[in-house]
């Protein structure tokens, strides 16, 4: 089953985590006692000033810390259920990452990556080169099937985070974790992304968690926002409160920071 | 990645490319090339059996039946020399079998899970790279006893820390790239990100260096027989043919000059091809194109 069910919502809990560096014998909290819940059809938008532990949220929650980095609490539950971090790996949770230049193997053509998805998907059969075309239709890349057999030096940044999202898309897994997904794309191709991550979410009925630190993303795609500080959640509200009603100092640091950026506009 | 593959062909075709400084390459390859036909071909080439004994015939020069002539024992030199490939080539083969059977699991546990395990592993390695390689090699054979086998054995486990050190190396490099971080949020189980994106580097260094290291194995190999610790006395090897030629140096020098050659060239050959090899697939190596 490659999309999931729009019509069940489905709910991503992550109660309690903390995470923290361990350096010559001295803790550091990176993340502290933290609580979202993101719900299918959603994007719940992770804010916060660089540092502030929304990279550190997504890998502790999935189990994929750095070396030196551990996570000493917390669970995640799907849909009320208990789940080791690396049983959301691929296949309830996918990831996009901000780097699409890095984030592939520089040997391994696009076509690769998506069997590569889809083997963990248990999609069958993994090389079926029609569902990948279909996932790379939908993001967008025209020509898919020449798109397939291209290594990532071939080709923009914009695409790869495409495939990426196409990627995604063949996991079938019903949340998505986007960590800064347009941070490395200039402004044009950034737009686009987003509006593909939006469309996503509202036509597979997707719930996604949009970590970033641009609040005109925020203002443009988010239904709701949790806002970071220190590793701690200090505010988390729907995104037209953040913007006209914000209550934590660190929300409205953050939305001044904006406005003046933008003289005034919100997106 | 895309550096290297862009700047390849630009180093191919630059001056260094002449056929003069081609030509050792070239040889380094006919000579690797006769000698693994030699050494796969030898029943069907070698013009008589390498342990036929004529005693009639000992210590001949060359003649139009024994073209290198014969040993002490009659036995002719030029069939002895080219089954003595099977048993150099087939010892390093099997060395370097051994040594990546070693040294990929361990280094790539070390670099893999971290922490004590890597400490301990490591410091393994540093104690044993303490010691030349021949007196390690030495000392196990003192311990695990002689034959080709257990030669084959000691030059393994004398190797391979270099071996493991250099996957440990290569595995914490791609630990951090971002790519592979992608591919375990994709769901990759260990064995899957292992054989799919940490294989293939670790096989391009372990290629350079083993290629490197062939030349050293076959003196290994050889030297050790020649001290009466490996293949044994009947069995044509070319340590072994040195070893018994010493006795007729002065009255035969060419017993112990041919075999003698054949270990020269080969691990020349070796030699050069290795450094050609790394040149061309070590990374570490982008800008450094000389001989």
């Amino acid at each position: 089953m490659l999309t999931s069910d729009i019509s069940t919502p489905r709910t991503l809990e992550i109660r309690g985590l903390s995470v923290c560096a361990t350096r010559r014998g001295h803790h550091i909290d990176l993340v502290r006692n933290l609580s979202l819940t993101l719900n299918t059809g959603e994007i719940l938008a992770l804010v916060g000033a660089s540092g502030s532990g929304k990279s550190m949220t997504c890998a502790g929650a999935q189990g994929v810390l750095p070396p030196g980095v551990i996570s000493p609490h917390g669970h995640v539950l799907v849909d009320g259920v208990h789940l080791a971090p690396r049983a959301l790996r691929g296949r309830l949770v996918s990831t996009v990452l901000q780097n699409p230049r890095s984030a592939f193997n520089p040997v391994r053509t696009m076509f690769d990556h998506a069997c590569e998805v889809r083997r963990v998907a248990a999609a069958s059969p993994a090389g079926d080169k029609t569902a990948v075309r279909e996932a790379f239709l939908e993001v967008g890349l025209e020509d898919a099937d020449t798109v397939m057999d291209l290594y990532p030096f071939e080709m923009s940044g914009g695409m790869l985070q495409r495939v990426m999202i196409a990627l995604a898309i063949l996991s079938g897994a019903p949340f998505i974790f986007a960590d800064e997904p347009t941070t490395d794309l200039d402004l044009i191709v950034q737009a686009r992304i987003l509006d593909l991550l939006s469309g996503l979410v509202a036509r597979r009925g997707l719930g996604m968690l949009l970590v970033t630190h641009d609040m005109g993303v925020v203002a443009r795609l988010a239904t709701r926002v949790a806002v970071m500080e220190a590793g701690q959640i200090v505010e988390e509200a729907p995104v037209a409160d953040i913007f006209h009603a914000p209550r934590h100092p660190a929300t409205r640091a953050l939305v001044a920071a904006h406005l003046k950026l933008y003289e005034g506009a919100i997106a | 990645m895309t550096d290297k593959t862009l700047s390849s062909p630009i180093r191919d075709h630059g001056h260094h490319g002449s056929t003069w400084r081609r030509l050792p390459l070239v040889l380094a390859l006919t000579v690797v090339v006769v000698l693994l036909s030699a050494a796969l071909f030898a029943p069907w080439i070698a013009p008589q059996d390498p342990n036929l004994v004529s005693l009639a015939d000992r210590l001949k020069g060359p003649s139009a039946a024994h073209w290198l002539g014969t040993d002490h024992l009659g036995r002719d030199i030029l069939s002895r020399l080219i089954y003595g490939t099977r048993m150099s080539l087939g010892s390093v083969i099997l060395c370097i079998a051994l040594i990546l059977a070693i040294a990929i699991p361990l280094g790539g546990a070390a670099g893999f899970i971290g922490g004590r395990l890597d400490q301990g592993l490591m410091r393994l390695c540093d104690g044993m790279m303490t010691f030349p390689t021949v007196v390690l090699a030495l000392f196990l054979i003192g311990a695990l006893g002689t034959g080709l086998v257990n030669v084959i054995i000691a030059i393994a486990i004398s190797h391979f820390p270099f071996y493991a050190r250099m996957v440990r190396s290569v595995v914490m490099n791609l630990r951090s790239k971002d790519y592979v971080l992608a591919a375990r949020v994709c769901g990759a189980g260990r064995t899957r990100l292992f054989i799919d994106h940490f294989l293939p580097s670790i096989a391009a260094q372990m290629v350079v260096l083993a290629s490197l290291d062939v030349g050293h194995m076959m003196l290994h190999v050889s030297g050790l027989s020649f001290l009466g610790l490996g293949v044994e006395t009947p069995t044509a090897e070319w340590g072994v043919m040195i070893s018994d030629a010493r006795q007729f140096v002065f009255s035969q020098p060419m017993l112990i000059v041919l075999p003698g050659l054949c270990l020269l060239f080969s691990v020349m050959a070796a030699n050069i091809l290795g450094d050609a090899l790394r040149d061309r697939l070590d990374p570490n190596n982008q800008t450094g194109h000389h001989h």
